[in-house]
């Protein structure tokens, strides 16, 4: 077996040429191992296109689930040689959103904190259930891309260096003048790009009449791209087959097939609550506390916005009679 | 109210590694044995297999053990016991069953109930009775003669019971009527479902660590930093 080893004294992630030890217990360091780490040097320096994975939801409440499509994401995008995945977030949906038995968006945010306190790359974002109105996915996706641009914008272009502290503001005044002159052309080479992630119940929801505004399909499709998790394969590349739209934007979507069956929905741990029976170790045993101490989700609970209407049908059939 | 029987629920398997579903075993179990109305579960055990049951991709005991505590640091209801992997050699489940059985008669005078937030009345000097919580894959491998000594799997049914906790899709009633023994010691089968569709098999978790692939959020945290740590799981399969 080739294992590969970053010395410890070395920073994770260097300028140029970082140095891997080839451990081999027995041959000592072989060619062709070494031939397969320059292979993965090269490509962990230049070409991979850095990746934000967004996920767009109720997590009423987060469960392991959720957490998993994003372990199975990111996995499945670093393997294909081509991308990086830098950072996964989670953005609870608005109250307006208004769907049947969705509490509070309080609420909804600190569970997702708290289901991902130990995850060195998950983040929770608030600035959905912030909005004064429920915000279509689009929009979201757009303003995560902008927000991505705007730090990059003064961020150094290329990974960090490792320092010394002397050359430190040196460094950041250089940075300054060329982020001035060059900002314009610089602005989206390499600022990550961020894609979203979803189950394969998202991808047949496009095609439900009202949901979604078909520019927005479009441009989440073609603009930005999707990671869906599925776990009947098929039936996922079924439904793209048949669907014209998404047929044509099927390169931007990424089809991740589940090995490990987890079907822990929201809907059947809010039941198993009504019904007291137990939902430990189908979430975070810090999410299971933070419900159980604040009594969250009830028979009460369940009939909140029974029988409204989603804010997007409201939404999309108020401008269609327009 | 009318009293319930205590119950002492009893996992034996190879924990290699203890996962989420492991867990979820003997939360639905609990549930479902409540729910009767009869049964109070005052106590889990998870017991991992002796070394020398040889199995493929058997990691070291001692490890087993530690990950299963480490699985159980949260719970107030369920524990680790060691015995069976400190054995010479492996042991028939239902010596597993005897011993745990008499341990409990020993330690009855002191016994106590479970914790006082969830204690419904339990009789004092009640001996709980020990019941075995398996998986319906389990069950099914209970009609295979090469497996099980007929003598055996009716004294599981007959002295001790069974709880068998099943996922969508496997029928564990049909299993019983092809089964003589558990067909008549069917009043001794408590089948439990699991309500959500959660297969985390061990093989499945260390084929993914082979791969290099994330296990997180599929087994509790302190149980992946051990693995981590110790470099369980890394070798090609079969590598000890």
């Amino acid at each position: 077996m080739c294992k590969l080893q970053r010395p410890s004294n070395l920073p994770a992630r260097g300028f140029g040429v970082t140095v891997f030890l080839c451990k081999n217990n027995k041959e000592g360091v072989g060619t062709s191992c070494l031939n397969q780490q320059l292979r993965i040097l090269s490509m962990e320096n230049s070409e991979k296109t850095e990746l934000v994975l967004l996920a767009c939801g109720s997590f009423n409440p987060i469960t392991n689930m959720h957490l998993r499509l994003f372990e199975l994401a990111k996995d499945y995008m670093n393997g294909t040689g081509k991308y990086r995945v830098i950072k996964g977030i989670i953005s609870p949906v608005n109250d307006a959103y208004r769907k049947k038995g969705l509490i509070s968006a309080h609420h909804r945010v600190i569970m997702a904190e708290l289901a991902t306190k130990n995850s060195q790359w998950l983040e929770v974002d608030t600035w959905e259930s912030l909005q004064k109105e429920w915000t279509e996915t689009a929009t979201v996706l757009r303003h995560h891309q902008e927000k991505l641009e705007a730090g990059r914008h003064d961020a150094p272009q290329d990974s960090p260096v490792l320092e010394r502290p002397g050359r430190k503001r040196k460094r950041a005044e250089q940075r300054q003048d060329f982020s001035q002159k060059k900002s314009v052309e610089k602005k989206t080479a390499g600022v990550p790009k961020v894609k979203l992630l979803c189950g394969a119940d998202l991808l047949e929801s496009f095609s439900v009449p009202n949901l979604w505004k078909g520019e927005d399909v479009a441009q989440i499709l073609g603009h930005y791209g999707l990671v869906c998790i599925t776990r009947t394969g098929n039936d996922a590349q079924k439904f793209i087959y048949e669907s014209d739209l998404l047929w044509q934007h099927q390169d931007n979507i990424h089809l991740v097939h589940e090995w490990i069956t987890n079907d822990i929905s929201s809907t059947k741990i809010r039941q198993a609550l009504r019904r007291g029976q137990s939902i430990r170790y189908l979430v975070p045993d810090l999410v299971l506390e933070y419900i159980e101490k604040h009594q969250l989700y009830s028979s009460e609970s369940e009939e909140r916005n029974a029988g409204v209407t989603l804010a997007p049908l409201r939404k999309n059939t108020a401008q269609l009679s327009l | 109210m009318k009293s319930r029987i205590p119950v002492v629920l009893l996992a034996c398997g190879s924990f290699n590694p203890i996962t989420n579903m492991h867990l979820r075993l003997f939360e639905v179990a609990r549930d479902h044995l409540h729910q009767t109305g009869i049964y109070q579960v005052v106590r889990g055990i998870i017991s991992p297999v002796n070394d020398k049951y040889w199995k493929k991709d058997l990691v070291a005991a001692k490890h087993r053990v530690a990950m299963v505590r480490l699985a159980l640091q949260t719970s107030d209801w369920v524990r680790v016991d060691p015995w069976e992997s400190e054995q010479d050699q492996w042991v028939e489940t239902v010596k597993v069953l005897r011993y745990h059985h008499s341990t409990l008669l020993r330690s009855l005078p002191s016994a106590e109930g479970s914790d006082p937030g969830q204690a419904l009345p339990v009789a004092p000097a009640v001996v709980p009775e020990l019941k075995l919580l398996c998986g319906a894959d389990v069950l099914r491998t209970f009609l295979s003669p090469q497996l099980w000594k007929d003598k055996h799997v009716q004294e599981i049914v007959e002295r001790f019971g069974l709880v068998c906790v099943s996922r969508a899709g496997h029928d564990p009633q049909r299993d019983i009527e092809a089964s003589p023994i558990l067909r008549r010691f069917q009043r001794n089968i408590h089948l439990a479902r699991e309500p959500v569709l959660n297969e985390v098999s061990a093989t499945a978790v260390r084929q993914a660590l082979r791969q290099g692939h994330s296990v997180q959020y599929l087994l509790p945290d302190p149980v992946l930093a051990y693995i981590r740590e110790q470099g369980l799981y890394l070798g090609p399969p079969g590598s000890p």
